[in-house]
């Protein structure tokens, strides 16, 4: 069987067509290795014994009559009456729910220390994170317990822990794929994407999942949709790096790998120089004004009356709303209602709100300059490798910190993807950790990222795993 | 700090005000560096695709039965959601 589980989701598909393979054999042989989940990355898992090609999904997709958690105490339990339009669609296409992925209580956070449900271990090392907020997501296709799966990305949760857990993760445009029924944390950043191993296997999902939704006036889809990537070299691309870059703090592993992987594409026909994107350097400061004030806003509808649990009913409506809201929110959720409510009141509103959203399109125009004179930005996905689980929960700053890359494509609003780009030892040593390196485009232009990560994925050949002697 | 704990009907032990104290005054000395930009005349950013709004046809459609609506609800009644007063007794 184990070779069944060696297949991208693509080469399985192939076989399939082929009929070399059968989909029930295919879904048994992943359902026999979801059960071995020894990372706490599932939350739920299929036993029905339907025979089609699985995807783990995270637990912030609404999935009829199973569990949708969020990773928060609030909805344990909760079972929705409707399917997002996501899940929907990886079903009609073939391949339903194998299982609901752990993730950082509403997607805050970025090591799934957030989870109500205990963190998710990363494959690659226990003693350290898979990231987050899609961790769970990222741990099952690097840990070999599913094929493929899709996560949610709001300041970089699938890019980032796609590349603690040295896989592909992209973050589509906003407005790609269709955000109804995927549980609302900041309603302008918010965007569903896969994670994979490889950038094939992250096409033909992108290709399922983008598009049109009645039921999301913010969705557009892809025009012309998505094909499978093809392209063998890079050149006559330009590539650019930010020249804030070299200020930056970043693990002197990281900067090696993202510096060989600027030669290699070079050595493919690419060409790098730099750009500049002056006003990211205010990303975080305006992500961490915006996402919070729009999370207190859609949090508001948990308050123990409609679904989800409810605390303290023998008092009065607000002592039941208070109890409720206290006992069912974990510390983290609680800190950015709380930094989202004071952004927003009365007062502190332009200080705080309005003068982010005039950085975020600072940093749109900024992106707009850098497409003028090149067709990508290249960063590294995260300034460090996966850290310790413990190291940063104490120091929600520090915490927030490790998004630095990965927020102001969310800000712009553009696609970016991570891909695994080697390895390379952590601050403090140990064994080597995956590398993640991010590629950015213009809204829309997912094609164009998909052709260039699959360029680029050929040359670096990153074939490591987990467990594994290196590769 | 509690005033804005009132405001996001959360009650926070003194342990936890204590902690978030400190934690908040952190994370805003850093977001208040945006504070000083010039960022006179910029238009602000809610929504980063170019869209217009359209209505759809309004034609009824089925919306979810009453019983399904209310199977997730803590304490459903009569076909309703109930709730405590909002009086305090």
């Amino acid at each position: 069987m184990t070779d069944l589980l060696a297949l991208t989701a693509l080469e399985a598909h192939e076989a399939m067509v082929a009929g070399d393979r059968d989909a029930a054999e295919y879904t048994a042989a992943w359902r026999h290795a979801a059960a071995g989940d020894e990372l706490n990355a599932y939350l739920w898992r299929d036993e029905s014994g339907a025979e089609a090609p699985a995807i783990a999904v995270k637990d912030i997709f609404t999935t009829e009559g199973v569990p949708t958690t969020a990773g928060s105490r609030i909805l344990e339990g909760y079972r929705p009456p409707y399917t997002a339009t996501a899940v929907r669609k990886l079903i009609e296409a073939g391949a339903p729910v194998l299982g609901k992925t752990n993730m950082d209580e509403f997607a805050m956070g970025s090591s799934n220390e957030n989870s109500a449900y205990g963190p998710v271990l990363n494959p690659w090392d226990h003693e350290r994170v898979p990231g987050g907020s899609s961790g769970g997501s990222a741990a099952v296709v690097a840990g070999g317990l599913a094929p493929w799966s899709i996560g949610t990305d709001t300041g970089g949760s699938i890019r980032q822990p796609a590349a603690f857990c040295g896989i592909v993760g992209l973050k589509p445009t906003y407005g790609a794929i269709s955000r109804y029924g995927m549980i609302a944390f900041a309603s302008s950043l918010d965007q569903c994407g896969p994670l994979t191993r490889t950038v094939s296997d992250a096409a033909l999902l992108l290709g399922i999942l983008q598009g049109r939704d009645p039921l999301d006036s913010t969705s557009v889809g892809i025009e012309g949709g998505i094909a499978l990537p093809g392209r063998e070299d890079l050149s006559g691309l330009r590539f650019g790096v930010p020249s804030e870059l070299a200020g930056d703090d970043l693990d002197a592993g990281v900067r090696e790998v993202f510096e060989q992987t600027l030669k290699q594409i070079e050595a493919l026909g690419g060409e790098v120089s730099e750009v500049s994107l002056p006003s990211s350097e205010h990303g975080i400061s305006a992500y961490y004004v915006i996402a919070p004030a729009e999370a207190s806003s859609n949090l508001a509808r948990y308050d123990g009356v409609r679904y989800g649990m409810r605390a303290g009913g023998d008092g009065d409506l607000i002592e039941m709303y208070e109890t409720t809201r206290s006992e069912g929110f974990g510390p983290e959720v609680k800190r950015r209602i709380m930094l989202g409510t004071y952004a927003l009141s009365s007062g502190y509103y332009d200080a705080y709100y309005g003068q982010a959203q005039k950085v975020r399109t600072r940093i749109a125009q900024d992106f707009d300059g850098a497409f003028a004179e090149v067709d990508y930005v290249v960063t590294p996905t995260a300034p460090s490798v996966s850290f310790k689980l413990g190291e940063k929960s104490d120091d929600p700053l520090a915490m927030y910190l490790n998004d630095f890359f990965t927020v102001p494509m969310s800000l712009a609003g553009i696609p970016a993807i991570s891909i695994p780009a080697g390895l390379a030892e952590p601050e403090g040593g140990g064994p080597k950790l995956p590398v993640g390196f991010q590629i950015a485009a213009p809204a829309f232009a997912e094609q164009r990222l998909l052709d260039a990560a699959y360029a680029l994925e050929q040359g670096i050949g990153f074939d490591a795993r987990p467990g594994g002697a290196d590769g | 700090m509690l005033h804005v704990a009132r405001l996001s009907r959360l009650r926070l032990s003194e342990a936890e005000v204590e902690t978030m104290v400190g934690e908040l005054s952190g994370i805003l000395e850093h977001v208040d560096r945006i504070g000083n930009l010039d960022l006179e005349g910029v238009e602000p950013t809610s929504h980063v695709v170019a869209l217009e709004n359209v209505l759809r046809a309004d034609e009824p459609w089925q919306s979810l039965p009453r019983d399904v609506a209310l199977a997730s609800a803590p304490e459903p009644q009569d076909g309703a959601f109930r709730v405590p007063s909002p009086q305090a007794e």
